[in-house]
């Protein structure tokens, strides 16, 4: 009962710090998106490469596709781009980007210059379409499946690792 | 020291009119402006998580305004809107989340440590008030007379 006394606090403070630990990997940005496993939201938005075409969501129905959102005057998405080209080359799905609320020349000139991994870019010149996805701080990729139901999100650069064990097994699960 | 003070002055004007130009659009409909603020100061800013989407700068916060603007002009409910931003962003946008199961724990939690801590205290004072008074270390002013007698 006397070394009870002395346990019990030893006890909540290791229950303490065993919630302070597990919160130290928290990431307290990382907001968890509530479109998982939902339709994508429509759109129907200019090519980047040719306005006068309008492209709609469901024409990418049937197929399981990756959408990245970017922006010229995004640093990040500088960092992940190679990731981006590398992901394209290996043609595992159609690589869509959504243009967020750039200028077009801006846009153009940074693919020109960079590479263009893109099938095709689509301009989100008011940042409308992004709101819909939950789109808060670009670049944020998403897998979206045959049905247009959004799968996965990441939010933030792109790494090596979320492609390999995140996107292409999902990719391969959804082509399957 | 009057070269400061115009200094000052210049930057106070400055920013006031800085802000008047950001609440431009009130000019339109201050009851409407009212409402979206009330909506706003209600809603994370995403991007700089610990601002509301009131009194965030960031772009993004700037398209939200926007659009709660927009939607109030269609006739849209205070709580439409907030079922809005949280069907997009998740409840983390709102700083006063929802109660429901997987809230609970942030809705009662405080009360129960409360109730806990004011029920252990007096379950502790209960005991002491019952111990005899030998039980007890002598008072902090006892020491001190026996070090200085030492």
């Amino acid at each position: 009962m006397k070394s009870l006394r002395f346990i019990i606090p030893l006890a909540i403070f290791l229950v303490l710090v065993g919630f302070l630990a597990a919160g130290l990997k928290l990431d307290p940005r990382a907001v968890p998106s509530p479109l998982i496993g939902k339709p994508a939201p429509a759109f129907t938005l200019p090519r980047l490469d040719d306005p006068a075409t309008q492209v709609p969501r469901d024409a990418m129905l049937g197929k399981a596709w990756v959408l990245n959102v970017w922006a010229s005057w995004c640093g990040p998405c500088r960092d992940e781009h190679p990731h981006i080209v590398a992901f394209a080359r290996s043609k595992q799905a159609p690589l869509i980007g959504l243009n967020y609320k750039d200028k077009r020349d801006d846009a153009q000139a940074w693919l020109k210059q960079l590479g263009n991994p893109y099938d095709l870019s689509l301009q989100d010149l008011d940042g409308r379409v992004g709101i819909n996805f939950g789109v808060y701080g670009v670049p944020e990729t998403f897998v979206i499946d045959k049905a247009g139901v959004i799968r996965f999100k990441h939010v933030g650069p792109m790494t090596p690792e979320v492609l390999q064990t995140r996107i292409v097994p999902l990719l391969k699960e959804l082509n399957g | 020291m009057a070269k400061w003070l115009a200094l000052v002055l210049c930057a106070v004007l400055g920013l006031s009119l800085a802000h008047a130009k950001e609440a431009a659009p009130a000019a339109d409909d201050p009851a409407l402006e009212a409402r979206m603020q009330r909506i706003a100061v209600e809603l994370r800013c995403l991007v700089c998580q610990n601002q509301t989407i009131a009194d965030s700068p960031a772009g993004l916060s700037d398209d939200l305004r926007r659009d709660i603007r927009e939607q109030l002009q269609r006739g849209a409910t205070d709580e439409q809107v907030v079922q809005y931003m949280t069907e997009r962003y998740g409840d983390f946008i709102r700083y006063r989340p929802a109660v429901k199961g997987s809230t609970v724990a942030l809705w009662v939690g405080p009360l129960v440590l409360l109730v806990g801590g004011v029920g252990v205290l007096v379950f502790a004072l209960r005991r002491r008030a019952k111990l005899a008074p030998d039980r007890f270390e002598p008072d902090a002013e006892d020491d001190e007379a026996a070090e200085g007698a030492r």
